[in-house]
């Protein structure tokens, strides 16, 4: 059972994860249900679910879920338009790399948070301010991830393209796109979630709509209920989205995923 | 006129005190249609020699030519089988062996009947190598050995004069490589191709080669040639006859001598001396 590595049936995998999201949840319930916590404190699944509801049936919840899913792919897309192609001519080309990847390391490490007045200052209040803070979050980040993908294409692979007379152009094309796709696909994925983690930080620009503004003003008014409601819908949106993802990465890539 | 012509090939890794000469002065001649292995210890170039043939790497000084050319860059005249990781996943076993047919060298000037030929020739290659049951399959579904086979009918695809193996059957099991043994000296004689095989395996070598090349490290160099005494057609039996054996320990004593394994066995003995007086 504790083999390193060891293999785990379907049912059983399944049954682990329901136990691993199941306990917490009681958990969760038994404390609240049993008073020793204020509720404002700490609101319980029930109110959470309740307040969920009147959000959807009072407070438009489907045009802050909206706003928040436009901001969060706006800003996500725009740093895959550009990090795509940046990250191949990081990874391709010594040159590129020597030229940008120190700087982009170097600017990975700042705080998207404390670019917020920079932006404010210099796009706006306007919707264009919370897509480049989303941007800004997710952008460097990707760059790297898109160069390592492109790095990792087998030597092997490239030079028998070589060996068979193939240009500089077609094994990009050819061989070194196809091959990385699967790993770019996962590090879409994965940005993505880095996305949804700077919703909240974009949305403290000037907002008056969103998931992440929402959470925010609750926190002003002490409505718990509220925080914890908008935090699990993240959560929900976030794991739809990988799940999306990961089902595209299996009707696209079968060759992963075919039995040997 | 021979297919590939080494005139005093020399190549240098780094400089200053890490300077490494890879390949020291090699002059070799290999003949049309002929099948030469290159053997030696790691380290005494065999690979970068190979390489540079196929213009994957860059020489120091010195020429090669390849087919009446100067060798300058990789080119399909020169195709090359890789030990491993070099077919294309995404790829089924038939496309892979296809994928030449997709670059502009070889479809540049080709017409309709050219794409049939082209075709036909894939279908000859899947049946040759045996792969008619694995066409539609990707690379993981098929074992190494199957995996090898791909990769040969992939570079064999676009008829090249010369084809240049390094350490191809490196990672396969003893038996699957007895059966590819077999199948590369029938398909390259039927092809016409030369071929220059790099191994570590000195068995192979004689096996396969019609000449053996034996390589010495530090500096990288050929040390010795060696005609195999044996007839053209290799049937399995033949490695126990007396002229294959004599030439493998005459070889295996010549990498010995030349690799510094002498020395490490007199420090050993020495030290295990000293273990015993104490």
């Amino acid at each position: 059972m504790w083999k390193i590595r060891g293999l785990l049936s379907q049912r059983n995998y399944w049954t682990l994860a329901a136990i691993g999201l199941a306990v917490p949840l009681v958990l969760w319930m038994t404390l609240t249900l049993s008073d020793s916590v204020n509720r404002v404190f700490l609101p319980g699944p029930l109110d959470v679910l309740h307040r969920i509801e009147t959000w959807f049936g009072e407070d438009n919840l489907l045009d802050d879920i909206g706003i928040s899913c436009f901001r969060v792919i706006a800003g996500w897309s725009l740093s895959a338009l550009i990090a795509m192609p940046l990250g191949l001519l990081i990874g391709n080309f010594r040159v590129v790399q020597a030229l940008l990847e120190p700087l982009t390391d170097f600017v990975r490490y700042m705080p998207a948070v404390a670019f917020i007045p920079l932006v404010m200052l210099w796009v706006g209040i306007d919707e264009a301010a919370k897509v480049a803070i989303i941007f800004i979050g997710t952008f460097f980040q990707m760059v790297l991830m898109v160069a390592e993908d492109v790095r990792r294409v087998p030597m092997a692979q490239i030079e028998a393209a070589q060996t068979m007379g193939a240009t500089r152009i077609e094994i990009i094309e050819k061989v070194i796109i196809p091959s990385a796709k699967p790993a770019l696909l996962d590090t879409l994925r994965i940005t993505m979630g880095c996305a949804w983690t700077y919703l909240v930080v974009a949305e403290l620009v000037a907002a008056n709509s969103g998931l992440g503004y929402s959470i925010v003003k609750a926190q002003r008014f002490l409505q718990t209920d509220k925080i914890f409601a908008g935090i699990i819908l993240i959560g929900v949106i976030g794991l739809a989205t990988d799940q999306a993802f990961r089902l595209v990465h299996r009707l696209a890539f079968p060759y992963l995923h075919v039995r040997s | 006129m021979s297919a590939i012509d080494f005139q005093s090939v020399c190549k240098v890794f780094g400089e200053g005190p890490k300077r490494v000469v890879a390949l020291d002065d090699v002059c070799l001649q290999i003949g049309n249609g002929e099948f030469v292995t290159l053997v030696g210890a790691s380290g005494c170039g065999k690979s970068t020699l190979l390489r540079i043939l196929a213009g994957l790497e860059t020489r120091t000084s010195g020429t090669i030519e390849a087919a009446g050319k100067l060798v300058t860059a990789p080119g399909a005249d020169r195709a090359m089988v890789f030990q491993n990781y070099s077919l294309y996943p995404w790829l089924t076993v038939m496309e892979n062996i296809k994928f030449p047919r997709q670059l502009a060298v070889h479809t540049r000037d080709s017409t309709s009947s050219d794409v049939e030929v082209a075709s036909g020739r894939a279908d000859a290659l899947l049946q040759l190598m045996g792969l008619s049951q694995v066409e539609q399959a990707y690379p993981v579904q098929l074992s190494g050995g199957m995996q090898q086979r791909v990769a040969i009918a992939r570079a064999l695809m676009s008829r090249p004069k010369i084809l240049l193996m390094d350490e191809p059957f490196g990672a396969l099991d003893a038996q699957t490589r007895e059966v590819m043994h077999d199948l590369i000296l029938h398909v390259s004689r039927l092809e016409g191709c030369s071929v220059v095989f790099v191994t570590h395996d000195v068995d192979e070598a004689i096996y396969l080669g019609r000449r053996v090349v034996l390589m010495a490290p530090r500096p990288g160099r050929i040390d010795s040639v060696y005609e195999v005494p044996l007839p053209r057609e290799r049937v399995l039996n033949m490695k126990h006859t007396p002229e294959f054996l004599a030439l493998r320990s005459q070889i295996l004593e010549r990498i010995r001598d030349t690799c510094g394994m002498r020395t490490d066995l007199e420090l050993l003995q020495r030290l295990s001396q000293q273990a015993m007086a104490t």
